[in-house]
């Protein structure tokens, strides 16, 4: 640790490095290893815990995605259910996931029957070619989901900084 | 002060569905990028947004690291009343920024 004592000629970036290390050194016994892809198993079980034992049907659900996206740091994302939003019948929420991203997990939308329309715009990251998967969960415990397979050319989420 | 970006029609017809659109500045650092020497950036995130029209939530997402950064949400609600819509972004770090709207119905 010579350097610390240079501090003519240490940066800022130099000096949060050090930070970031002495903060690891000490959680360290505290550090989970985790995947740095999730895998389809992953996702199949977070499918699992959101819809327990029901039974998942194809339909309704509608995912806009480019195909083929250049960027997969924002990737423009639109998904609708084709359901009428009532107060005794609505969509409760749409769960959004992905296959190979380092979380399975993408974003849940809780609606209300005031929504009128159930339908969410957002903007992902897409840290592979994968498929994406909507589920929504409607007033009457039943669950409805689409996938769309995405080709990413460049990769988000795990890339080096500059 | 975060900057937030919220767009809601100022004026509409009772029982129209009108689309509100929010932007919320925020790097939405994913926590498994690494730098140059190798080590992780910390997790830094919005976890949850809250929409809420004159007190009572009308829309809510839970977010994930695969939110791209400066998160963009547009969603639809049901113009019934005139009123005040309040956004409510929470994230990491306690990171807590609030925005509000309001609308004439007629």
């Amino acid at each position: 640790m010579d350097s610390m004592f240079e501090p003519l000629h240490m940066s800022r970036r130099h000096l949060l490095q050090l930070a970031g290390t002495a903060a690891a050194a000490s959680a360290l016994p505290l550090i989970t290893i985790r995947p740095t892809q999730a895998t389809p198993a992953m996702l199949t079980s977070a499918i699992r815990n959101l819809v327990g034992e029901a039974k998942v049907q194809i339909g309704k659900v509608r995912l806009d995605i480019p195909p083929l996206v250049e960027n997969g740091n924002t990737v423009p994302m639109t998904v609708s259910v084709d359901h009428p939003m009532t107060a005794d019948n609505c969509v409760k929420s749409i769960h959004i996931f992905n296959e190979k991203n380092p979380q399975p997990n993408i974003a849940n939308f809780h609606l209300t029957p005031s929504a009128g329309r159930a339908q969410v715009t957002t903007r992902i990251r897409l840290a592979d070619t994968q498929k994406v998967v909507a589920i929504a969960k409607l007033s009457d415990g039943s669950f409805w989901s689409v996938s769309v397979d995405v080709i990413v050319t460049l990769a988000a989420c795990t890339e080096e900084l500059p | 002060m975060p900057a937030a970006l919220v767009n809601v029609p100022a004026k509409a017809k009772r029982g129209a569905v009108i689309e509100i659109k929010t932007l919320m500045s925020h790097v939405m650092e994913p926590g498994y990028r690494h730098t140059a020497a190798g080590e992780v950036v910390p997790r830094d995130i919005i976890t949850s947004f809250t929409c809420r029209f004159n007190g009572a939530e009308i829309f809510r997402a839970d977010l994930f690291p695969a939110i791209a950064a400066n998160p963009f949400l547009s969603f639809f609600t049901t113009a019934s009343e005139s009123g005040r819509f309040e956004f409510e972004w929470i994230g990491d770090n306690g990171f807590v920024a609030t925005a509000s709207a309001a609308i004439t119905v007629e």
